[in-house]
């Protein structure tokens, strides 16, 4: 059975280029243009679409998109509201992969089999909860499986050879390779190292292998797309959303456009990338 | 209330006490984590690991620490024969220098030469701090910015000692906000630093690990008790922020069922106001720090600020192994507001020439409420877990008094 995301790295093979992940943390800085933001990003260049779902304790995350969850929370935004903005948004594009990021205490809360139930519904294609390690497979990946949504898993540079047989076995839709040991938007990954790794996982699995953490710039992600199938970028991007905000914190007209702007530089350097 | 065989068997292979506990980290943290109960498991086995831990616990540290008869306190209430566990008399003025101990020397045999530690009221902190001095490893500790300003005596201590202290300026900038920097630091720096967790919570193995580490409480209190009284006392009661202190007292005990069990909670200005740290009394189960257990949350499952006059309560968490103990009913589980606390820290001072840390007058407080009820041959145990010296600026301002007056 195909999915959205598998048909998406089937065309990225397909046109012989690299693909480009984009991370927004939903209802930052508000639902309003939040949604805009979200509606930009497939026409700017973003072929697969990170939602980040708000958290008040995200402890794999840097400083960046740690404001940027708090933003959104303060604006009211809920994992409920997250799923209908995913559900307006497939309103209007049905090829776009939206993967949901996050942690899973708000999903525990909302309940593991309605929440199911209802990401299905509104077009949510995949879940990366970052506190969820092979070992709790049965708390949320198994269950999500079967309910037809790929569970997207972390490989890091601690994952082993011995281990990666493990962290691979219930993981669907690609694998996300966390470039640096570190939190989110910290330091920047050594390209040639991110290759070597993804070969190396690549020798375990057939899924596609998206790189991210800690990339920020065109030159960056264009160096690191030379070495996997996807690179992902988040901190750059909600970084955009916090310096167009005015003084009371509130969009500006620069917010949706700013963020439009580097997705389309990334999307262009990342495209400039052939095999 | 369900009645087991043993209530001393648990986590099981996989961390859980009943839906609590697990193992919910990063992927970045799982092989740490999985080396690390490997190497607690081996050392648990080991006689000279054991040995030398108990040397330090003798000669370093001062254990025994003693049963002590509350003689005044026990006049005073006029009813249930009242004992103090005094492990406010060890180095450090707290219990928490057992748990840090064991995993200092965990530490060494694992070759980790960076120690990393949340601290709340600085009490953990500075175990860290002393026994990383004494071991010559570095030292960093993260600590909520809002508890550096309301435990400065602590903060200079652990400055003094060599370690250095974070400040930490996200979320609500107390405990819990200190032990996701600490998580952000291990996920950043794996290759060398051992995290040192301050209490019985976090991803499998450490809420076992401190328990284990912290029982030598209880074990001592059984045959001080056995030597003082010929028995077993009637009932125990700690306070619980995460519950090291209290774990510590209560796992020897719990297959005995004739002696009734309580947790103190810290209720702050009152369950029913929101300002409170009692996650049993006030929450509900969920996931955060790596573990299933009772939070405060809200209807989203983002995790709500807790509050408490003590920093080392003030924690919307609670170990999972209490929260299982609770289901089970196993404990019972009472709060204890800031003014309850406030007027106990004052009256054991007075009377016994005692000075609690506010976070053990929690327990002192419900002693206060039990004792007067039961008869005169009601032997209680309360954990006097830490010594007040380091909340004494904090109570004189809030009793308007000023230091040296």
């Amino acid at each position: 059975m195909t999915t959205r995301i598998s048909d998406r790295f089937a065309a990225l093979k397909e046109e012989g280029r690299p693909g480009l992940v984009t991370f927004v943390t939903a209802g930052d800085p508000d639902g309003e243009t939040s949604l805009a933001i979200l509606k930009a990003l497939p026409g700017a260049g973003a072929d697969v679409i990170e939602l980040g779902v708000p958290f008040t304790d995200p402890m794999a995350d840097g400083p960046a998109i740690q404001a940027a969850g708090l933003r959104a929370l303060k604006g009211g935004q809920t994992l409920a509201k997250t799923l209908e903005m995913v559900r307006v948004f497939r309103g209007e594009d049905q090829t776009t992969p939206v993967v949901l990021m996050g942690y899973f205490n708000p999903i525990y809360v909302y309940g593991v089999e309605r929440f199911l139930v209802d990401a299905k519904v509104a077009g949510v294609d995949g879940l990366i909860v970052v506190d969820l390690p092979p070992e709790e497979d049965d708390e949320l990946c198994i269950p999500a499986l079967n309910a037809g949504l790929d569970f997207i898993r972390l490989a890091t540079p601690t994952t082993d050879d011995k281990r990666l047989p493990t962290v691979l076995a219930n993981t669907a839709g690609f694998v996300y390779y966390v470039s640096i040991t570190g939190i989110t938007g910290a330091a920047t990954p050594d390209a040639n190292a991110v290759a070597t790794a993804v070969a190396r996982i690549k020798s375990h699995t057939a899924l596609p292998v998206a790189v991210g953490f800690g990339v920020k710039t065109p030159e960056q992600a264009a160096a690191i797309a030379q070495g996997a199938d996807a690179v992902v970028v988040g901190s750059a991007l909600v970084e955009v959303v916090r310096r167009t905000l005015d003084e009371e914190g509130k969009a500006t007209s620069n917010t949706v456009i700013g963020v439009e702007a580097l997705v389309s530089e990334l999307a262009e350097a990342v495209r400039g990338v052939r095999r | 209330m369900t009645v087991l065989n043993s209530y001393r068997t648990g986590p099981d292979h996989r961390g859980h006490f009943g839906i609590h506990g697990g193992r919910f980290v990063a992927e970045t943290l799982m092989p740490l984590i999985l080396e690390l109960e490997k190497a607690y498991e081996a050392a648990k086995v080991d006689p000279a690991y054991h040995a030398e831990m108990a040397g330090y616990l003798t000669h370093y540290v001062g254990r025994p620490s003693p049963l002590y008869f509350a003689e005044r306190l026990t006049n005073h209430l006029g009813g249930a024969k009242v004992y103090l566990k005094r492990e406010e008399l060890n180095h450090t003025g707290s219990h928490k220098v057992n748990n840090v101990l064991g995993q200092i020397m965990l530490a060494r045999r694992m070759g980790k030469e960076r120690i990393i530690a949340e601290t709340g009221a600085g009490q953990h902190g500075v175990a860290t701090a002393t026994m990383c001095a004494r071991f010559g490893l570095k030292c960093v500790v993260y600590m909520g910015a809002v508890d550096v300003e309301r435990q400065a005596p602590n903060v200079f201590r652990m400055k003094m000692l060599g370690a250095e202290v974070v400040p930490v300026q996200s979320g609500s900038r107390t405990l819990k906000d200190a032990m996701n920097e600490a998580l952000r630091d291990w996920v950043t720096n794996v290759h060398d630093t051992f995290y040192c967790i301050g209490t019985v919570a976090g991803p499998h193995p450490y809420p076992a690990m401190v328990r284990d580490f912290q029982s030598i409480i209880g074990r001592e209190t059984r045959e001080q008790m056995q030597e003082m009284e010929g028995r077993l006392p009637d009932s125990l009661i700690a306070c619980v922020g995460g519950g090291s202190n209290a774990m510590g007292l209560f796992h020897p005990f719990l297959d005995d069922p004739e002696v009734k069990i309580y947790g103190v909670e810290a209720a702050g200005r009152g369950i029913d106001t929101n300002e409170h740290a009692a996650s049993i009394a006030g929450g509900r189960p969920g996931v955060l720090h790596g573990n299933r257990t009772y939070l405060l949350m809200d209807g989203d499952g983002q995790i709500t600020e807790a509050h408490s006059i003590s920093a080392g309560l003030d924690y919307p968490g609670i170990g999972p192994e209490h929260s299982w103990l609770n289901d089970v009913g196993r404990v019972t589980y009472l709060n204890c507001t800031d003014q309850e606390a406030l007027d106990a820290f004052q009256l054991l001072t007075r009377l016994e020439g005692i000075i609690p840390a506010l976070e053990s007058a929690h327990a002192i407080a419900k002693v206060i409420e039990l004792a007067p009820k039961l008869p005169a041959d009601h032997l209680m145990v309360v954990n006097l877990s830490g010594r007040g010296d380091k909340d004494v600026p904090q109570v004189a301002e809030i009793l308007g008094t000023r230091l040296g007056a």
